[in-house]
This record gives structure tokens, sequence and C-alpha cells, in this order.
């Protein structure tokens, strides 16, 4: 089924339920979709788990949900930052919960879900603090800790262009974590710069298959400069 | 190369950089690691990777070449080169575990003889933690290297013989490349390639781990 367009970030979140597992796009700034987490606090959804590589950033996005107090639970690889001052205040309080994972054991986690993969064996954090208590393994003579499958709700992510069949195409680094997350989320809700025409796109080029995208919603990047609206395949 | 004085980090970084072998895929980790790119030679053809999805990674960005979309695992604007390459955070934590990259470069606050890595925690108690791609890179590449200052502020050495800090990966370190010397990590203990600044009896008598010497 061809995905929904929906004309504003609001509509494209609209009955997010309380309690939800929402996974985020973007590493930093970039990737993240900004407008679609402006429009989860305009809201109101709150005792939400994050997925999302980082904490938030400053007074903006995933920092003022955190802020707002509307996420009980944030899983991610690093959330202290320079500029991570919202998110410190919530953990240093005890207001909200944080599971901490390794980055590419948290990208495995993610793409195991949406590929049917319940768990697997990683070498990434044998032997450390965020291993304990899990089943470990040695194949081959090489040691192994057992990490699930990270599944979602709702995934907001952000593209560079969509067609009308919900294939999406990014933008450099700002790639990172759109592709799987669009992958494990009941619901994944692109927003992208521009929605084009079926048949725009090289379907060569196209990096996530519009079979995994539910909702678009077309947002303006006034922020990127034309010269750089170039499509990255 | 023994030297009389100790190595500035810039050295430290040139040594290293000598040391990768043309035609490698490299990480470059965050702080003084990342040093190590400004002494690379083109002639070397390496290919670094960014964890955050892109191999041929240029210098970093300035000016008109700033685009929030084109940036480092410090989230510093950088440039690609030509032939450059953009994958999703699978594919690049993938090819980092899946050991395709032939060298990683990480600062540590310490290691121990048997090549086990401390850099992601202090450990204190009231410390928020992060850890980022630190575990991942530790054990992924074929061989990790580590840039670090020999002593603490207090005159501690951080080559021990067992982790004070919790640990980021075992037995994942094969070189250790300090201001005071550069020491070789393997199966049969820790040699020292070369002293800078410092006898070998100096470092034997700071360093609490047995260090053997490789003949020239």
């Amino acid at each position: 089924m061809a995905p929904r367009i929906v004309s504003s970030p609001a509509e494209a979140v609209a009955g997010l339920a309380d309690g939800s597992t929402v996974m985020i796009g973007g590493f930093g700034n970039a990737g993240q979709p900004m407008e679609l987490i402006d429009a989860l606090l305009q809201g109101g959804a709150s005792g939400l788990t994050v997925v999302n590589n980082n904490a938030g950033q400053a007074d903006e996005g995933l920092a003022l949900l955190i802020k707002e107090r509307r996420v009980a639970k944030i899983v991610c690889s690093f959330p202290r930052q320079s500029d991570s001052w919202h998110f410190d205040a919530a953990y240093r309080a005890g207001e909200i919960e944080l599971e901490l994972v390794p980055q590419g054991n948290l990208a495995e986690r993610i793409r195991a879900a949406g590929a049917g993969i319940g768990a697997f064996f990683t070498p990434t954090g044998y032997g450390t603090q965020l291993a304990q208590g899990k089943e470990t393994r040695t194949i081959d003579g090489v040691n192994y800790v057992l990490e699930h499958a990270l599944k979602a709700d709702v995934a907001l992510i952000k593209a560079l262009h969509a067609d009308e069949k919900g294939n999406l195409v990014y933008r450099k680094t700002a790639r990172n974590f759109g592709p799987i997350m669009a992958t494990a989320a009941a619901r994944t809700i692109a927003q992208v710069q521009e929605i084009l025409p079926v048949g725009s796109l090289d379907p060569e080029h196209v990096v996530t298959p519009g079979i995994f995208v539910d909702t678009l919603v077309r947002v303006d990047a006034a922020a990127t400069p034309v010269s750089q609206q170039k499509e990255s395949a | 190369m023994n030297s009389a004085a100790p190595l500035t980090k810039h050295q430290i970084a040139a040594l290293v950089a000598a040391d990768i072998e043309a035609g490698s895929f490299v990480n470059l980790g965050i702080g003084q690691p990342t040093l190590v790119a400004d002494h690379l030679t083109p002639e070397q053809d390496v290919t670094l990777h960014t964890e955050n999805g892109m191999l041929g990674m240029g210098p970093a960005a300035h000016g008109d070449e700033v685009d929030p979309d084109l940036i480092n695992a410090g989230k510093i604007p950088v440039t690609e080169l030509p032939g450059a390459a953009y994958f999703h955070h699978a594919d690049s934590f993938g090819m980092m575990r899946g050991g395709h990259l032939d060298v990683c470069v990480l600062g540590a606050f310490q290691v121990s003889a048997a090549g086990d890595l401390a850099n992601w925690s202090t450990g204190a108690p009231d410390a928020i933690p992060a850890v980022g791609g630190a575990m991942d890179l530790a054990i992924g590449a074929k061989q990790t290297w580590v840039m670090m200052s020999l002593f603490t502020k207090d005159g501690a050495s951080k080559l021990v013989e067992t982790l004070a800090y919790p640990v980021t990966g075992l037995g994942c370190v094969t070189r250790v490349y300090t201001e005071s010397a550069v020491f070789l990590l393997g199966p049969g203990g820790v040699s020292v390639r070369s002293t800078h600044g410092i006898t070998l009896e100096e470092l034997r008598a700071r360093v609490p781990v047995a260090l053997a010497t490789i003949e020239a």
C-alpha cells in the first residue's frame, strides 16, 4: 500500500498513544527529524520510551521532550554531551530511565528487529559492565554477548527525498539510523524535503524501499542552502 | 628510533601515521587520534572511516564547506573526498565489528599488559555514563592502537598490570604510543620499541609491567 501523505508534522504524529516506544533518527543534529519531534512535543503523548543515539542537544527537539518529562525511558549510546543539560537534569533527578547500549549493538538490535531476528551474539561489550547479567557464549574461540532485537511502535526519520511510493533517498551522513529504524517500527513516519512523482527516483538509488514507510510529510529545509540539496544516492 | 626528548602530540601522531600501511582503511577516535590525519601522506592512500556512516572522510570543513548533513563522529563538520561512500549505521558498525577496518586509533585512560582497554568511563559514581562507539571500535578493527600520555598528572603509569577503570574491550590493544615510549603488546607480553626522553631503566622503574626490549 502506498504511504499516507499528510500535510503537516502534527497530522503525521497524531494519535500516538502514551507509553509508546518511539525511534528517532539522527546522529547529533544530522538526520534528526526536528519538525516531527516538535509535533510530538505539541501532541502531548507522554510516558514515552525513546530510542535515539543521543539524548538531545541544547534547547530543541528531543531535549525539549525530555525537559517536559514526556520521556520515561531513553535507549541510547551517548547521552552525555556538553549541551545535554535537560537530560542531565532529568537523569540526576531520577526522572528518566537510561538504557545505555554500545552504538553498534544499538544499530544491530534495530536492524535485527526489522529483519525478524530475535536476538544475536555480538563480541561488542563482552567482559564489560554493559554486558553484566547477559547470556554469553564462546563461538570458534571468540566470546560473545547475547543482545535482543529492539523494535518500536513508531519511527520518526528524516530523508532527503521520497517518491509517492515511499521510496527514500538520504543525504550524506544524515542517513545514519534512518534506514534501519524505518524497518524496525510498526509505523514509520518520514519527513522529507520533497515528495516526487512515481518514477522520479532511480530505482538503483533507492536506499529505503517504500514498503518500510507508512506516512510521508514534506518539510521545507530552509536551513539547507539550495546548493547543498543534491540527492545523495 | 629513540629520541632524547619526549614526543609532542604531533610527533606521536606522526609516528602513528608512518606506521599505517599504504592502502589501509582506518578509524581515528575522537580527541588526540584525530591528529593522525594531519600526518598521513597522499601516497599512503589511506581511507578514513567515520562511525556515523562514511568512508573517504576528508579534512574538517571551514566556511562555505560547512554542511550540517556532513559531520564526523565528534559531530564536527567535515568534507568528503573523491570516491567517498555513505552507508547506514548497521553497515558502518558491521564493517567495524566484522574486521574490515585495518587500524583503529583510540585514546585511553589505561591499557593493561594483556591489551585490555579502558577509555569509556572513569567509574566515578556521580558521572552520567556514555559509551558511544567505544566498545565496538575497541574490538572491531584488525589492529587497535592507543595514543595516550604514559603518566597521569600524579605521575602514575597508565600502562598497568590490571585496569582500575571499567573495561571497554578485553585483549584488543596491540600498540601503545606515548610521549615517553612506544610499546608493542602481544602474547609474549609488552616490549618497548622506542624511548623518548627517558631511559629504559627509568621506564622500568615507573611502569609496573614487565618490559622486554626489541633488538634493533
